[in-house]
């Protein structure tokens, strides 16, 4: 049993979450070792659709989601270019009357907030967006919300942090998580004082009654169409389709990219790990763009794929302490959130590893309420 | 059977019958088919549909791989 | 619901429809993604008497023909396909399954590759064979194979001229290869019609194109070989190392792919019962091969094993000819260090030999630069990073090609 070093932070999971976690760490002057099995980036975070977005699902969705965006926004001067950050907005479409009333609902909560809102009419959405079908009620830009590229926003945090002194240990995996100790695959044990863990769904499985389960989402990516869509659409639906835990659903989700690409989502289904495309659900999630965009229809896709978000019962992600784990924390249970609450859950973590007073409220999303049923 | 009569970026071109919108191109002068995301000169490679350096656009639709498609009277053919 | 569908109308596919038909089979359909039947090394017809025989005999076999066809996904399970056919869908369903996909040019990227008037050996036949005039144009022919003496000579009768044939292969290994052909005197003879000396080409061994050089398109490459480099003017390059095979459909549906093919036995059954492969796909053999392997598909696809049968012995001779084939026409290892740090190696996305060196594998060198994420789905540098970086291309997933939105939305489904 080689032993390599001692460290103040083992970190699981080289994805957006545990490479925020890594940075945040060692620039908070901690020694920070981090282990990844595939990729960096490569998981949930690379299959993902990376918008930096506020959602008001509940207050501390908001609160988590809008300190996150503000640290992005924070950070997005230093990020290199194959970030490919694009400031598009999310604009949440409205399409009938009913939806208007949630549009305006929304209006209300995010300008008391200070999150920079516009309300669209059916006229101006039709300006803001010439290819949305006609006949739609209207809508809510959030100006603030932007797209990334995670894969490679992963892959600079893990080199600040490496050039910080964080060590990498790729194309290995945690297998046990004890007090003091972190277990690699390959029989290394590393000393530490904390293991974090960053795993996604994978959290479940090292950690029995964590309840964290997959929920699998459907993605595809078309040829180059520069100016097709200006910002990031989203059907309110969405988050019908978000709030359903047990059954199939998908929701017109469609963003430009920086390279002029369409990425089109989203679904979910609970429960499945497969990660093989369902041509039945790629067809009713395309079917569902095309009700909202009809020129999507002759539109070039070049790939599709699929990736396991990791859901929470309450949809809230799992940040903190381990009940019955003494050292071991989980920073997990991001759903769709990820890539946008990645630096929050980043900050939050080092807070609570340094015993500082945390920016927000850490409660709402201890682990111990996963646990309560166990 | 006789030639085709088809515009290539305005200028009008006549092939033989069975020519590719590929070959029509390349008759009317035009080497440079499309340009690649850093802005390179490109133009076909594999000949057989799978290569895509060969696209340009063809009656107003964009991204058509043009060495799969024959050429037509009254086409209108434009490149990068 | 068709009896036999068969995914390919080169020798491969063609000889098989009319084993299939031959055999009973009386349903028989052939997709191809070109506007004609041939495939590429039959494209624009036959161009000798057996090729002529088999588009006789596959025109009177009674086969549908699809052309304009890609197959964009499909379930071994549900035994369906999905079809694009000039743009739009169709399914199609199947009792058994013929795989003749072929093979592909292997591309390895050299400073000037991407340059216009740089194709392919067998892609700038393509193109004189759809029209493009050569007449008085010089083309320097270079790579790997047997193709180039082929091609060369067709530039030359298309009025061409062809200062030389660039072959990488050194010249002591093609002099072992041409020994062995005695045991095949049909080859040796179709050997001596291609040879050098016959269609007076100058045809050098151990000679390969280091960089193409031109402003807007090529003017000029340099050539090496051995300590000698030298620039030679040029108005085309063609230039390309052999083949690779299309394993992509297998691999969508599930048949195991060993080495590069597609694995398959005796009667040419894949790893799928109801699967049957042939051709290039299940082993870079030539046109021979392909013939006996569409044949044996055909027959044991219509149920008539014992026709399949009486093929086995003839087949066993055009195999070992395509074994040392094969062996001789080896990439050679100075190939992998022709991309400088600039060199675009995935064309689709511009992505250089120094960006793909910032990565340590293939999914790592798609997530983080790109590579292999363009239209061509990997397809021109998924072999070329397989050669030069050693990575694997990872899993096949749909669509398989391009395709409209539109045709991935099924007419049945519910919401």
């Amino acid at each position: 049993m080689a032993s390599t070093g001692s460290y103040d932070v083992v970190i699981a999971g080289a994805g957006i979450v545990g490479a925020a976690c890594a940075l945040e760490f060692v620039k908070s002057g901690l020694t920070v070792a981090v282990v990844e099995p595939t990729e960096i980036g490569g998981g949930a975070t690379a299959a993902g659709m990376g918008h930096l977005a506020v959602m008001d699902d509940s207050p501390a969705q908001f609160a988590l989601t809008s300190y996150s965006q503000a640290l992005w926004r924070q950070l997005l001067p230093e990020l290199p270019s194959d970030v490919e950050h694009l400031p598009c907005g999310s604009l949440w479409v409205a399409a009938d009357e009913a939806e208007m009333a949630e549009v305006n609902r929304k209006f209300d909560y995010y300008r008391t907030r200070d999150i920079p809102v516009e309300m669209l009419d059916e006229r101006t959405l039709a300006t803001a967006e010439p290819n949305l079908r006609s006949g739609l009620a209207g809508g809510l830009l959030l100006k603030a919300d932007s797209v990334i590229y995670p894969p490679c926003a992963a892959r600079y945090f893990v080199s600040e942090a490496r050039r910080r002194g964080a060590a990498i240990f790729c194309g290995r995996s945690l297998i046990k998580a004890e007090k003091g100790t972190a277990r690699l695959d390959d029989s290394t044990d590393l000393a530490t004082g904390a293991i974090v863990l960053a795993t996604g769904t994978a959290a479940s499985k090292m950690i029995p009654g964590v309840d964290v389960q997959p929920r699998k989402g459907h993605l595809l990516i078309t040829d180059r169409y520069p100016g097709f869509v200006n910002h990031q659409l989203i059907e309110l639906g969405y988050l019908k389709s978000a709030h359903a835990i047990q059954s199939d659903s998908v929701a017109f989700n469609v963003q430009p990219r920086k390279t002029g690409q369409l990425l089109i989502g989203s679904s979910r289904q609970y429960g499945i790990e497969d990660t093989a495309i369902d041509s039945l659900i790629m067809s009713n999630m395309l079917r569902r763009a095309v009700e909202y965009m009809p020129a999507l229809a002759g539109v070039s896709a070049i790939r599709g794929w699929t990736g396991l978000r990791a859901a929470t019962p309450d949809k809230l992600p799992l940040i903190g302490l381990c009940p019955d784990s003494p050292g071991v924390y989980l920073a997990t249970g991001h759903e769709g959130l990820g890539i946008s609450t990645s630096l929050a859950t980043a900050k939050l973590m080092s807070d609570l590893l340094l015993n500082r007073e945390p920016a927000i409220p850490i409660d709402p999303y201890a682990p111990s309420r996963s646990f309560a049923h166990v | 059977m006789s030639d085709i009569l088809l515009t290539v970026n305005g200028a009008q071109i006549s092939v033989k019958p069975g020519a590719t919108v590929a070959v029509a191109i390349l008759m009317a002068g035009q080497l440079v088919f499309r340009r690649s995301v850093s802005g390179e000169p490109r133009g076909p490679l594999c000949g057989m549909g799978i290569c895509y350096e060969c696209r340009a656009t063809v009656d107003g639709e964009i991204h058509v791989r043009t060495c799969q498609i024959m050429c037509s009277p009254g086409m209108q053919v434009t490149t990068a | 619901m068709s009896g036999v569908v068969i995914v390919g109308a080169g020798p491969a596919g063609m000889s098989a429809a009319v084993a299939a038909a031959q055999s009973g089979a009386s349903d028989v359909t052939v997709l191809d993604d070109n506007p004609f039947v041939g495939g590429q090394i039959w494209r624009g017809g036959p161009p000798d008497g057996l090729a002529s025989e088999w588009f006789d005999r596959f025109h009177r076999s009674g086969a549908k023909i699809m052309p304009g066809a890609r197959v964009v996904t499909g379930d071994a399970s549900r035994r369906t396909l999905l079809v694009d056919k000039n743009g739009k869908a169709e399914e199609m369903s199947y009792q058994k399954l013929i795989l003749a996909t072929g093979a592909r040019e292997l591309f390895l990227p050299f400073p000037g590759w991407t340059l216009p008037n740089v194709m392919g050996v067998g892609g700038l036949q393509a193109l004189v064979k759809s029209g493009l005039p050569v007449k008085g144009k010089r083309i320097i022919v270079a790579g790997s194979g047997p193709l180039l003496l082929a091609v060369a000579a067709y530039l030359r009768k298309h009025g061409a001229t062809v200062p030389l044939i660039a072959e990488q292969v050194a010249a002591a290994t093609l002099m072992s290869f041409a020994a062995s052909l005695t045991a095949h005197p049909a080859k040796l003879w179709q050997a001596l019609q291609l040879n050098p000396f016959s269609t007076r080409i100058r045809y050098v061994a151990g000679c390969w194109v280091e960089s193409a050089g031109g402003s807007g398109k090529v003017a000029s490459v340099r050539l090496r070989r051995g300590d000698r480099v030298w620039e030679e003017t040029c108005d085309y390059l063609a230039n390309a190392y052999g083949f690779t095979a299309n394993t992509e459909l297998p691999a969508l549906l599930g048949c195991v792919v060993e080495d590069g093919s597609v694995k398959v036995n005796a009667a040419q059954q894949t790893s799928i019962e109801g699967i049957y492969c042939a051709g290039e796909s299940a082993g870079l053999g030539g046109v021979d091969t392909a013939l006996f392997e569409g044949q044996i598909a055909g027959h044991a696809a219509a149920g008539q094993t014992a026709e399949a049968g009486q093929l086995y012995s003839s087949i066993a001779k055009a195999k070992s000819f395509a074994a040392k084939l094969n062996a001789t026409f080896q990439p050679r290892a100075e190939l992998r260090i022709l991309a400088q740090a600039g060199t675009v190696v995935c064309r689709c996305e511009d992505v250089t030999f120094a960006n793909l060196k910032r990565a340590n594998s293939w999914r790592s060198a798609k997530l983080h630069e790109r590579c292999g994420m363009g239209p061509c789905q990997g397809r021109i540098c998924g072999p070329a990073v397989r050669f030069v970086l050693g990575w694997e291309p990872s899993s096949v997933r749909p669509p398989l090609f391009p395709t409209r939105i539109e045709n991935l939305i099924q007419e049945s489904s519910i919401k």
